[in-house]
C-alpha cells in the first residue's frame, strides 16, 4: 500500500512536469505555424528590414524595422538607467546597509514588482509624460525616454534582487581576506566582491533586460506609438509588444495581417531566448 | 545557493510575463461575454459610436425587458472581423466594409447587410492656446502625411506640429486616410506620416491635445470638450469655412462627415429587426442627436 502511494505520487508529479514542457512547446509550435505562414506572402528580408509599417494600406507594407529599433531603444534606455542603479542599490543592501535597513529596502523593492504594469503606464502617462514634455521642452511628452524611464522602475525589483544575492553568496573569507590585505571597504567591495559575484550580476542585468523588452501595457501608454526610425531617445517609438497587443483585436484571424504579428511574436521569442541563454550560461559559470 | 533557485524562478517567470502581455492582446479578440438571457444581441466594433449603440441599447431593453443587448467597442475592424468569425450579431462601423473583408466574410459563410444608422462629423482639433482657427483638405493634407511639419507654414507660430491618430483598427483613421490624406481619390496613395503618434482611443487624442499647444488631431464630434478648439475646415480656399455643427453635417456643408454604419449577417430578422427598427424610429434618432452625433433625416 504504502509502495503503491508512493507510485501514485511518483507518476502525478512526472505528470505535471511534462505537462508544463508539452504546453510550452505546444505554444512555440503555434507560433512558428502562425508566423512562418507569412513568408508565403512577404520575403524575410522585406519583413526585417523594410522601413514602412502600413499593415492595412492595399498593398500593405510589413517592414518592422522601426518596431524592432523602438524596443532596442526603450530596451537600451531603460538598461542604461536600471543597470547602476540597480546594482549600486543591490551593493549597499548586500554590503553597508544595517540589518533593519537591509530589510526595509529588500522588500521595498520587490514590492514594486507587485505593481501591475498598466497602472505604471498610467501614472507615467498622467505624470511623467508632462513633467518630459515640459522640461525637456520637447515637442511632445510621449517618447522612448518615458517607456525607458518607466521599464527601468519595473526591471528594478529584477536586477536588485538577484544581484544582491549573488553578491551576498559571494563567500566572507574574500572580503575579510582582502581587508586583511590592507584594502579599504570600497577596494574590497569593488575589485574582490564584485569580480567574485560577476557572473550572477550579468545574470541578473540580462534578466532585467528580459523583463522589459517583454513588457507591453506601460510602454503601449507612455512611448506614442509612431512607427518611425528613431533618431534619438527623445522621439516616439513603437514597439514590438505594443505593435501585437494594439493591432491583434483588429485583424481577421489567417489573414496576412495576422500572421504577421504573429511573425513578430516570433522575432520577441528569439529576443528574449538569447537573453535567457545568456543569462543561463552566466549562472553555469557561477556554480563551476 | 539561493541565487540558483531564485535564478530558476525568475526565469520562468519571465517569459510568462512575455506570453502574457501577448495574450492580453489575444484577450481582446475573445471577448464575447456568453449572455445567458432570453433574447441577446452581441454589439461589436467602432469605439466612436460605443456611447450611441449603449443609450440605444439601454432604452431598447427598457423597453424589452426580457431582452439583452452586450454592447463592446475595439473600433470597426475589430467589429467587422467579429462578424466574420460569427462572434457578434451586429458590427457597429464608422467606414465601410472593404472588398477584403466582404471576400472574407463570403469564405466564412457571413452575408453582410449594410444600414445606416446615423451621421457623424468628425473634427479636427488643437490646442486652445494655438492661434490656427481654420485649415483647408489640402492643408490637413498635407500635415498629416508630414509635408508641412512646422505650424508657421499653415500662418501659424514657430512650432513642430505633432500628429496624433488613432491606431489602424480604427474606423475614423481609416476613413480619415481615405477622405481627407487621399482626398477621396482611391488611386492615390498617401500615407499618414511615420511620426504620427498612434493613440488607443479617440479620448487619449483629447487628452493630449488638452495639454499640448504642438499637437492636431481628429476624432467625432462627440468628444470635444472646451479644453480642445475645433477648426473650421473648407474644401479649399475658394470654398467657405464651415465649423462641425449638426446643421451644416445635416445640409451637407461640412466636408468631413460620414455615416454610421451597423453590419448584420443577412437580412435582419426577429430581436435584431426590432431593435433595428427602434434606432431607425423617431425615438432612436432622437437618442442620436442627445449623444452629439446626426441623426440622418
Amino acid at each position: 500500500m504504502k509502495h503503491f502511494k508512493e507510485f501514485l505520487i511518483e507518476k502525478v508529479i512526472w505528470f505535471c512536469g511534462v505537462t508544463s514542457i508539452v504546453i510550452v512547446v505546444l505554444i512555440f509550435i503555434f507560433l512558428l505555424k502562425e508566423g512562418l505562414s507569412l513568408f508565403k506572402h512577404v520575403n524575410l528580408v522585406d519583413f526585417l528590414f523594410g522601413r514602412k509599417w502600413y499593415p492595412i494600406s492595399d498593398p500593405p507594407h510589413f517592414g518592422i524595422f522601426p518596431l524592432v529599433l523602438g524596443s532596442l531603444t526603450v530596451t537600451l534606455g531603460a538598461t542604461v538607467i536600471a543597470v547602476p542603479l540597480g546594482i549600486a542599490s543591490a551593493i549597499y543592501i548586500a554590503e553597508i546597509a544595517s540589518p533593519r535597513i537591509k530589510e526595509i529596502l529588500k522588500s521595498g523593492i520587490e514590492m514594486i514588482a507587485a505593481i501591475p504594469s498598466v497602472v505604471i503606464g498610467f501614472i507615467g502617462m498622467t505624470t511623467l509624460v508632462p513633467f518630459i514634455k515640459h522640461y525637456l521642452n520637447l515637442p511632445t511628452g510621449l517618447t522612448a525616454f518615458s517607456g525607458a524611464l518607466m521599464l527601468a522602475f519595473m526591471a528594478m525589483p529584477t536586477i536588485v534582487s538577484i544581484a544582491e544575492d549573488a553578491i551576498t553568496a559571494v563567500p566572507h573569507k574574500y572580503k575579510e581576506a582582502a581587508l586583511a590585505l590592507g584594502a579599504t571597504r570600497w577596494q574590497a567591495i569593488w575589485r574582490v566582491v564584485l569580480r567574485a559575484a560577476s557572473s550572477g550580476i550579468v545574470a541578473a542585468i540580462m534578466l532585467g533586460i528580459g523583463r522589459v523588452i517583454g513588457e507591453t501595457m506601460a510602454v503601449m501608454m507612455v512611448t506614442g506609438n509612431a512607427a518611425h526610425i528613431p533618431e534619438s531617445l527623445f522621439e516616439p517609438v513603437r514597439t514590438m509588444t505594443a505593435t501585437i497587443a494594439a493591432e491583434m483585436g483588429e485583424t481577421v484571424q489567417h489573414s496576412e495581417h495576422y500572421f504577421a504579428l504573429f511573425a513578430i511574436g516570433i522575432v520577441l521569442f528569439i529576443i528574449t531566448f538569447i537573453i535567457n541563454l545568456i543569462a543561463d550560461l552566466s549562472i553555469h559559470r557561477h556554480r563551476e | 545557493m539561493t541565487i540558483l533557485t531564485k535564478f530558476k524562478f525568475i526565469r520562468f517567470v519571465v517569459p510568462i510575463l512575455v506570453f502574457m502581455s501577448c495574450a492580453l492582446s489575444c484577450e481582446r479578440n475573445s471577448q464575447n461575454p456568453s449572455i445567458q438571457k432570453e433574447h441577446s444581441i452581441k454589439i461589436k466594433g467602432s469605439d466612436t459610436m460605443v456611447n450611441l449603440a449603449q443609450a440605444w441599447a439601454e432604452a431598447f431593453m427598457r423597453d424589452h425587458p426580457q431582452s439583452l443587448i452586450a454592447v463592446t467597442g475595439g473600433g470597426s475592424g475589430t467589429g467587422i472581423a467579429a462578424l466574420i468569425s460569427s462572434t457578434c450579431d451586429i458590427a457597429e462601423t464608422s467606414r465601410k466594409m472593404k472588398p477584403k473583408e466582404q471576400e472574407e466574410a463570403k469564405a466564412n459563410g457571413i452575408n453582410p447587410v449594410e444600414m445606416t444608422v446615423a451621421l457623424d462629423g468628425l473634427a479636427v482639433v488643437v490646442n486652445p492656446e494655438n492661434p490656427i482657427d481654420r485649415l483647408t483638405i489640402d492643408e490637413l493634407s498635407d500635415i498629416f502625411t508630414g509635408k508641412i511639419r512646422n505650424w508657421k507654414d499653415v500662418r501659424g507660430e514657430d512650432l513642430p506640429i505633432v500628429l496624433l491618430s488613432r491606431e489602424v483598427n480604427s474606423g475614423t483613421h481609416v476613413y480619415f486616410k481615405e477622405h481627407i490624406l487621399r482626398k477621396g481619390d482611391p488611386k492615390r496613395t498617401e500615407e499618414f506620416d511615420d511620426r504620427s503618434l498612434l493613440m488607443p482611443s479617440s479620448q487619449s487624442i483629447a487628452d493630449e491635445i488638452a495639454q499640448n499647444p504642438n499637437a492636431i488631431g481628429y476624432y467625432g464630434i462627440g468628444y470635444s470638450s472646451p479644453t480642445q478648439k475645433i477648426l473650421a475646415i473648407a474644401q479649399d480656399y475658394n470654398h467657405p469655412y464651415f465649423l462641425p455643427t449638426i446643421e451644416n453635417i445635416k445640409n451637407g456643408n461640412y466636408y468631413i462627415s460620414r455615416p454610421l454604419l451597423m453590419y448584420s449577417n443577412g437580412e435582419p430578422a426577429g430581436w435584431i429587426k426590432d431593435f433595428i427598427d427602434f434606432i431607425l424610429s423617431p425615438e432612436g434618432q432622437k437618442i442620436v442627436e442627445d449623444v452629439d452625433f446626426v441623426p440622418i433625416q
